[in-house]
Formats: structure tokens, sequence, C-alpha cells
């Protein structure tokens, strides 16, 4: 095994745990301000990358371009779900929210079954199979556009909570509930958008995804548990942590693959997520509840 | 209890017991999947609806127990009875790992929930690579299902079955019962509604934790003895899957976590709910994958919307049964 191929999982590893760090910078955004677990991340994802399979196969749009009809779709659904359906439920044991999400995953899931079949699909485009060669070091070019996009997003999310008034009152509803509603601010709103920003960031990530992988309808759970997997790894609620655990898990997940055996990746990513438990239980970037 | 929850008790009592006279092999393969979500229910709600954590890794248990007593019985002989032994062994063994490094290291709510979820998933993943036990192409004991009863080794007639998982049902239930009168019960219940007032009153928040892990373990841990004599193959990716844990909590949430009715009446509605849509759907010849999950998605939406304490509570208020 050469030094050259080891390189080349890497750089494959750490392109594809961006796209990985986004759906997951999704979950974390949602949990660290309203602090929900969503249990449905990765059926959303799914839908995402059907939206952007269905919009490549109708009208030759390029998945790139997809994502952005696609996110403000997901943002107002986003928004909807929050406002209409989970609100009444921030209050309520965390085994109740468990289950709303479960029961809203369920169908979400067996609604792709219906309408599209079992059958896997993906997308077709020109780049698919191109490459750069760096000396030796062979680079998709699909995959490197994931991954730009997906950085693109995270800095645009990341200076929207920086720098805009919304994304300001928005933190400050993460910091303090009480003290955010003391001040006037519409908190209800606020978690809706929130939300909606958490559903734009999967759908972004879904549509970045088809250019790496084919998606079918049960493919929801097992991103789901990613997804919980790169944010407990890199810190709940932490944006830069979600990121960090997304390249993380990705590498780990490519070298196990090339080292071990790739039917035994996810069992390298659990190891790593319960090591991170027991003596890091905030994340490696998250701060101590 | 009441008296009337006495005579209802009995009254169910009579009617499961009488059942395999004049039910047919459906009907009784339907209850007898309805007790086993009872029963597993039961055993979840010892740590959730009793103590305040919660597991979303119970198939962890299911699957060790199975695969233990089933890997004893066809590799070296050794019938049910003392295999399962060995998975309660092995399944208090790993929920004692698990409690201790979580509950050591303070790791609660979520975060716990979460590492019960990565437990289960890493031993599924593990189980595809041991080859011993047949990794994904599964593992399988002889054919079960016999015209005569033999109980030493669980082989017989579908009423066996259904005889042994009400027996089953019935001691967690009275198990159930008794520890929640227990000086554990009462602790459980402090240490659910307020840890850190219980650690205030004296007690010890970290063992009493440990108990009810350990005791939900081990009643799991008997639940996939009882998968594997009945179903007789298994699949990591199918027991350890984290569905089966998730059809594990529905029967008690929606029956109402923390009694002792809830997780009876919650896994007997969903389970009747689950085969009446699929009547209904061939019935009405809507033959397309997932419409069945599609309908249970939206009831269990509505319940958890609607009966946020789960059913049970407003019903035995109803019936004048108390709690």
């Amino acid at each position: 095994m050469s030094a050259t191929l080891v390189a080349n999982v890497v750089i494959a590893g750490v392109l594809t745990g961006l796209v990985y760090g986004l759906m997951a910078l999704g979950l974390s955004v949602i949990f660290g301000v309203v602090r929900v677990v969503n249990f449905a991340h990765g059926e959303m994802m799914t839908i995402a990358m059907y939206a952007a399979v269905l919009l490549s196969g109708a009208f030759k749009l390029d998945p790139m371009l997809a994502a952005l009809p696609v996110a403000a779709a997901f943002f107002c659904i986003g928004y909807a779900l929050q406002a209409g359906l989970i609100n009444p439920f921030i209050t309520r044991p965390e085994h109740s929210q468990f289950i709303l999400l479960v029961a809203v995953a369920t169908i979400l899931t067996n609604v792709l079954l219906m309408v599209f079949g079992p059958d896997a699909r993906s997308v077709q485009t020109d780049y698919q199979l191109d490459s750069w060669e760096l000396g030796q070091v062979i680079v998709d070019k699909a995959r490197v556009y994931a991954a730009l996009a997906a950085l693109g997003t995270t800095a645009a999310l990341f200076a929207f909570f920086r720098f805009s008034r919304t994304g300001t009152a928005i933190r400050a509803c993460a910091d303090n509930h009480f003290g955010a509603l003391v001040t006037g601010l519409n908190v209800k709103h606020l978690y809706a958008f929130t939300f909606g920003l958490g559903a734009a960031c999967v759908a972004i990530a879904g549509c970045m995804m088809t250019l790496l992988v084919e998606v079918s309808p049960t493919v929801g759970p097992s991103y789901t548990l990613l997804g919980f997997v790169i944010v407990i790894v890199g810190g709940l609620g932490s944006m830069p942590g979600a990121l960090l655990g997304g390249v993380l898990i990705g590498v780990s997940e490519a070298l196990a693959g090339l080292f071990i055996d790739p039917s035994a990746k996810s069992m390298f990513s659990f190891a790593l997520l319960i090591v991170v438990l027991l003596f890091r239980p905030q994340g490696l970037l998250g701060r101590k509840a | 209890m009441s008296a009337r929850a006495r005579a209802l008790l009995v009254a169910l009592a009579a009617v499961l017991l009488a059942l395999p006279q004049f039910a047919g092999s459906y009907l009784l393969s339907v209850a007898t999947l309805a007790l086993y979500f009872a029963y597993t229910g039961q055993a979840w709600n010892v740590m959730m609806g009793f103590a305040g954590q919660l597991s979303l890794g119970h198939s962890l248990y299911v699957g060790l127990g199975a695969y233990a007593a089933a890997a004893v019985f066809t590799k070296f002989g050794i019938g049910p009875w003392a295999g399962a032994w060995v998975a309660i062994a092995l399944c208090v063994a790993a929920g004692a790992a698990i409690g201790v490094l979580a509950f050591r290291f303070g790791i609660s709510g979520v975060y716990f929930a979460l590492l019960t979820i990565a437990f289960a998933e890493f031993t599924r993943i593990g189980f595809d690579h041991i080859g011993w036990l047949g990794g994904p192409g599964g593992l399988f004991l002889k054919v079960g299902q016999r015209s005569s009863w033999d109980l030493a080794n669980l082989r017989g007639t579908p009423a066996m079955f259904y005889y042994v998982m009400l027996a089953l049902t019935a001691g967690a239930f009275a198990l159930c019962a008794a520890l929640l009168k227990s000086r554990a019960g009462y602790y459980w219940q402090a240490i659910r509604e307020d840890e850190e007032a219980a650690r205030a009153l004296g007690i010890n928040t970290f063992r009493w934790k440990m108990f009810a892990v350990i005791i939900s373990a081990a009643m799991t841990a008997l639940a996939g003895v009882f998968f594997a004599f009945y179903y007789n193959n298994l699949f990591p990716e199918q027991i350890f899957n984290i569905g089966q844990s998730i059809e594990i909590i529905l029967g008690p949430i929606v029956g109402g976590v923390g009694t002792l009715f809830g997780p009876v009446l919650g896994a007997a509605l969903l389970t009747g709910l689950a085969d009446a849509l699929n009547n209904l759907v061939a019935a009405m010849g809507w033959d397309i994958p997932g419409v069945k999950q599609v309908f249970y998605g939206i009831v269990l939406l509505l319940v958890i919307m609607f009966l946020p304490n789960g059913i049970w509570p407003p019903l035995a208020r109803r019936l004048g049964l108390g709690r």
C-alpha cells in the first residue's frame, strides 16, 4: 500500500467530511438554539437528495444550482415544522420529543418509499468522473465542488450569526431563553427561523451529497446516526465543532474502508463517539454545559 | 392497587389464559407479538419510567441475549434454560459497563440516550464481523415449532410459545409492581424527579441508577432468548437495529411512561394497530411498500401530540382506577 494511495484516500475523506460537516451543522444549530435533537435529520437529508435527483432528471439542473431552490424550500418547511409541530414540545421531556420526531421520520421515509419505490437513484453530471492530478495525487472534481459549497455555506451561516441582527438575536435566545423573552424577542419566531436555517443546511448538504453517492428511501436513519456521531464528537451546539467532527469522521471512515473493511467503517465512527463521550462529553470544541 | 384495578387484572388474566382455546394460529401469533412488546416495554420502563434514564439502545440487550442463548444451544447443545443465564450474565455485564461509564462520567439526558444508541450500533456492526456466529448471513436454530410441547428445549406448538411469553409478561408485571413499592422504587422515582435533590437526601444515585440498568438489561435478555427460539433465525442487521429499539419503547410511551399498565396497553394497541393496517392495506389493494408505516407514523404523531402522558393515565382516571 503506497503513500500516494493513503494520501488520495485521506483527501477524499476530508472533502466528503466537509459535506458531512454541513449536514451535522444543521443538527447542531437546531440543538444549540432550540434544544431539540432532530431525530428526523437524516430523513430530511434524503428528501433533499431526492429533490436534487428529480431536478437533475427533469430540468438537467446541476445539483450545485439545485441547492439554492431546495434550500429555500427547506427553510420554509423547517420554519413551518418548528412553528406548527415541534414548538409545543420544547418544554416536554426528551422522550416525548424523540417520539414526535421519530414519527415524522417514519412518515418521511415511507412517503419516499411509496412515491419512488425502493430502488437507488443518482444524478448525472458531465464532471462527475473528471479529476485533477496534482503530481501523483488524484482529486475528484465533484468532491472538490461539493466540499467548497459546504465550506461556503458554513461561512455564510457563520457570518449570519456573527453580524446580522437576527443572528445575534438567535444567539441571545440560545444563551438565555428567559432573558430573551424578557427583552421582548419573538422567541417562537426565532426558534422557527433557526430550524429553517438548520433545514436549509441539510438541504444543501443533501444536494452536494448526490454528487458523491446514490440515494434510496431507506438511507435516512444512517444519516441521522452519522449526524449524531459528528455533532457529539465535535461538540453539540458548536459550529466549528460540527465541521471538525465531519472531517474527522470522513477521514476515519475512508481509512477504515481502506485498511480494514468498508463494511466496518461506521464501527470506527461509533467507537470514536464512545471515546469522546467518555473523556470529553461536551465534544472536542464544545463548551461545558 | 385498588379493588377495581385488581378485578380488571383478574379478568384480563382469564381472557389471556383462555385465548389459545378459541384463537386461531394467526391471532395467536399476533397476541404473542403483543406480549413480547409488553414484556420488553416493561423492561425498558424500569430504566426510563421508574429511574428516568432514557435508553434508545435496548436492541443491544435483545440481541446479546438472543445471540448468547442461540450460540450455546447451536454450538454446545446447551438448552435455553441454562442458556438464559448466559444471556442474562452477558446483558448485565454490558448494561453495567454502559452504566459505569456513563454515570461515572456524569453523562445524562440526550447524551446518555445517544451513548446507548452508539453501543447498540457498535455491537450491530461488530456482530456482522463475527464469522463464528454467521456474521451478516445470520445464525439459525433447527426448526422450532412442533406438534408436542418440549419446554426443556423451548420447542413446541405456537400455543406453548404464547404461554411462555404470557408467563414472562406476567412475571415482569409482578416484578415491576413489587419494585415500584420497594425502597428501590421510591429511590428511583426520587432520582427521576430531581436527581440533585435525591442526592442531597443521601440517596446513592450512582448505585440505584446502576441497579435500574442491570434489572432492565437482565429482563430484556430473556426477551432475546425468547426471540431466538421463537423465530429460529438471528441477523445482526435486524436484531440490533435501532428500529428494534424504537419499537420496544413505543409501547410504554404510547401507553404511559412510568405506569404498570402503560407498557401492556401500549404494546397491545400498537401491535393491534400495525396488524389492522396490514389487513386494511391488503384488503384495499394498496400494495405499495410504505403505506402501512405512513399510517402508523401518523397515528403515533397524533397520540404523542394529544396524549403527552400516554393513553393509560387518562383512561385510568375515566375508569376510576386511581393510578
